[in-house]
């Protein structure tokens, strides 16, 4: 990334303000010309990370292609808060088709533009987790393989938050959910299953797949940026609390996310055809257990009995993920 | 020109012809000639300009075909059977959406148990699903269907289904009149389409609708498709002008007008029909066919009154709904409502299952000589023999197996038993 490295840490988290930046490096939602894509009004939850996530994508990815965009949603959350009949929220030319499809609509999207030559106007395809990593996910692979020139977005919240907050193949071990409750031997969702949904993008030796989280704002909006500097298959997998499904307070989605990548449990990285070519270093490690004390998710096993077991083994993923993607390797900046 | 070809091949040089932008393709037989020879002629360049995509399912292909038509190319796909099955939730969005894309189906059965034979079952499942269908009675009829449905679709913003009998017609070669490029872009103008997605003037397509106008949005999906009604006839017309060929629009009669009885069916197997009715007319019978061409929207008044005179309607069906009966029958009535007409729905044809003018003569026989009951669903050709001893079985055996299976091993086809081998 081309940004340049600054040791400003007046906010105590490393971030730094925008008012002490070069105009020029300011965020695009610092912007007096932002595009507020997805603009006020519509229905998300106080607090929704979803919904920053998706307006910090789509702002920085008009911002990219001079507005020239048209963006595929699958149904969740995102697609029932915006655009609730008769209003809309989306000010792009904005499809939605079915749960599973989303990438597929974006393939035709793009495959139609392609051949009247419209080779200004780009595609975006959306979708939580759910629609991408379980019922969208014949349509993704089909996607990256073929190479379509589409950038996939999808917003992990870890969950069906639209449906009543069920457990997707996002799902963390342990997390409560209405379909994982703390009942049982073994509380919470099962150790064990779950896929990660930018390895296997990786695995497609796309031209381009990054982690973000709504925590870092520049961050995201440069993956963004930079993903719209290639053509063909693009994943971008944004990490997106959720206050409802989570069981945290609407104040704490942004810590909650800069925890989730301090902690290890979220590795930011990007990777270009496949390969691993950058990692956001973790600047102040934390333990798993000040990440899940925030979410009632996790109050189970903080509860009678304790289960420090299970927080034990949360920690262990979160210390492989910090040795297989090398977070503490460099030397944080 | 006129040529001899294989029915794919000449849908997929008709569909050519109609300069699809975008095709979505995934293999399933017996739909596989047309999506190759469709690839070829982009490959070489004789479609172009045109995007061909191959999809990794016809849930994929439905989508793929539902974004590029949203973004104003003319869309394209094919399927048959299981595949039809496996895009139904995006058929559905793509008529709610009111896209016109044009899809053939190559009809073939539903399986379990798996079969990759003509029946109508896969069509007939989807008659609902707000896309018109079309039926073609022969490779000519499918070509020219093929090139009234892209026309139909786009002056209405909906989508058309053409089906074509699996293999009896996907696959047979016969000799047919293909138009010139010239005819068809005189016939067919460039897609315009009522909504697209484009930057300039951005729109949102798919939003959520509630209770406040939910039935408003369905009622305009039903009163586009009853618009059909009148426009398939206008079409057809303007293609037997262009074309110098009829083309059938809604309802075609054969003999029929002074028929004491009327056969009803859709599809290739018309041809046999017309055969056994000229014969049966030879020997003094008064027996006329009504061919069904567009099933959806359903012609109720055109059949009715193309059956009005008749006595006895025997409506000979490659489907039927299981727990109920006749499917295509069931409409027929609906059309017949306060007319003095028996009505024998006849499942036929199954799975592929010739339907010879041996078994029509037969049939029509029994009707004529009241060996069959009017309003009882009756299934050609079936094997009593072989139902029954399974159904022995079944009651003898709380663990007699698959049925399948069996059946196979009774007629031999399964050399050993594999289940039940001591019994």
């Amino acid at each position: 990334m081309s940004a340049e490295k600054l040791k400003l840490y007046q906010v105590g988290t490393f971030a730094v303000g925008n008012r002490l930046l070069d105009p020029e490096q300011r965020t695009v939602q610092a912007r007096m010309e932002r595009s507020n894509t997805l603009t006020s009004g519509h229905r998300a939850c106080r607090g929704c990370g979803e919904a920053l996530g998706a307006r910090y994508a789509l702002d920085a990815a008009m911002r990219a292609t001079d507005g020239r965009l048209i963006a595929a949603n699958a149904t969740g959350c995102l697609e029932v808060f915006s655009t609730p009949y008769p209003e809309s929220s989306w000010q792009l030319p904005w499809l939605h088709s079915l749960f599973g499809n989303a990438p597929a609509i974006a393939s035709g999207i793009a495959a139609a533009l392609k051949v009247k030559g419209r080779n200004d106007v780009r595609v975006i395809g959306q979708g939580g987790d759910g629609g991408t990593l379980d019922i969208g996910f014949a349509c993704l692979s089909g996607m990256f393989e073929r190479n379509d020139d589409v950038l996939y977005v999808c917003y992990d919240n870890e969950a069906y938050m639209n449906t009543g907050v069920q457990r997707s193949s996002a799902t963390p071990p342990a997390a409560r959910t209405a379909n994982t409750k703390p009942l049982g031997d073994e509380p919470g969702n099962v150790f064990g299953q779950g896929k990660s949904a930018p390895l296997i993008a990786m695995a497609h030796e796309i031209p381009y797949v990054a982690t973000a989280t709504v925590a870092d704002l520049h961050d995201l909006e440069d993956k963004i940026e930079r993903a719209m500097e290639f053509h063909g298959a693009r994943y971008v997998h944004i990490l997106v609390p959720c206050p409802l499904g989570w069981g945290s307070e609407a104040s704490e989605t942004i810590k909650i996310a800069r925890l989730a990548q301090e902690t290890g449990l979220f590795p930011v990285f990007e990777a270009e055809a496949g390969e691993v070519v950058a990692v956001s270093p973790i600047r102040q490690r934390v333990s798993v257990e000040e990440y899940l004390r925030t979410q009632r998710r996790f109050a189970h096993l903080f509860g009678d009995p304790p289960r420090a077991d299970v927080i034990a083994q949360l920690q262990s993923r979160a210390d492989r993920n910090i040795r297989r993607f090398g977070l503490l390797a460099e030397e944080a900046a | 020109m006129r040529s001899q070809l294989e029915g794919s091949l000449a849908v997929a040089k008709a569909v050519a012809l109609c300069r699809p932008e975008v095709i979505s393709a995934y293999p399933i037989s017996p739909q596989t000639h047309i999506v190759e020879a469709l690839s070829d002629l982009v490959r070489t360049g004789e479609l172009a300009p045109c995007e061909y995509l191959m999809v990794e399912s016809e849930f994929g292909a439905m989508s793929a075909a539902i974004g590029a038509s949203a973004a104003g190319a003319r869309a394209y796909t094919a399927t048959a059977s299981q595949g039809l099955l496996y895009m139904a939730e995006a058929l559905y969005n793509a008529s709610g959406l009111g896209l016109p894309i044009v899809m053939t189906v190559a009809n073939r059965a539903i399986g379990a148990p798996i079969n990759i034979w003509n029946d109508h079952s896969d069509a007939m499942s989807q008659r609902d699903c707000g896309w018109i269908q079309l039926y073609a009675e022969s490779n000519q009829h499918a070509v020219d269907l093929h090139v009234q449905a892209f026309r139909l679709a786009e002056e209405l913003s909906l989508p058309v289904m053409v089906c074509m009998d699996g293999f009896v017609l996907t696959h047979a070669i016969e000799p047919v009149e293909l138009p010139t490029q010239e005819q068809v872009d005189a016939f067919l103008p460039p897609f315009d389409p009522r909504q697209v997605l484009d930057p300039d003037d951005p729109v949102t397509i798919g939003a959520m609708v509630g209770p406040e106008a939910f039935a408003e949005v369905k009622y305009l999906m039903h009163a586009k498709q009853m618009q059909a009604l009148d426009l398939i006839p206008d079409i057809s017309g303007s293609f037997s002008q262009a074309f110098g060929r009829t083309s059938s629009g809604l309802v075609r009669t054969y003999r029929s007008a002074d028929a004491d009885t009327i056969v009803v069916a859709l599809g290739s197997v018309l041809g046999t029909i017309e055969e056994v009715v000229d014969e049966l007319r030879g020997e003094g019978e008064r027996v006329g066919a009504v061919g069904i061409t567009c099933f959806r929207p359903y012609p109720l008044e055109e059949i009715r009154a193309a059956l009005q005179g008749a006595r006895r309607v025997i409506v000979l069906e490659k489907a039927f709904a299981v727990g109920l009966g006749g499917i295509v029958g069931q409409n027929v009535r609906l059309a017949l409502s306060g007319h003095a007409v028996s009505v024998y729905d006849t499942v036929a044809g199954l799975g592929g299952r010739p339907i010879t003018r041996r078994t029509l003569r037969t049939l029509i026989a029994d009707v004529l000589e009241e060996r069959l009951e009017p309003d009882r669903l009756a299934f050609l050709d079936l094997d009593w023999k072989l139902v029954e001893r399974e159904l022995q079985r079944v009651s003898a055996d709380p663990r007699s197996g698959p049925h399948a299976e069996n059946i196979l091993r009774d007629i031999g086809s399964v050399a050993a038993s594999a289940h039940g081998g001591a019994r």
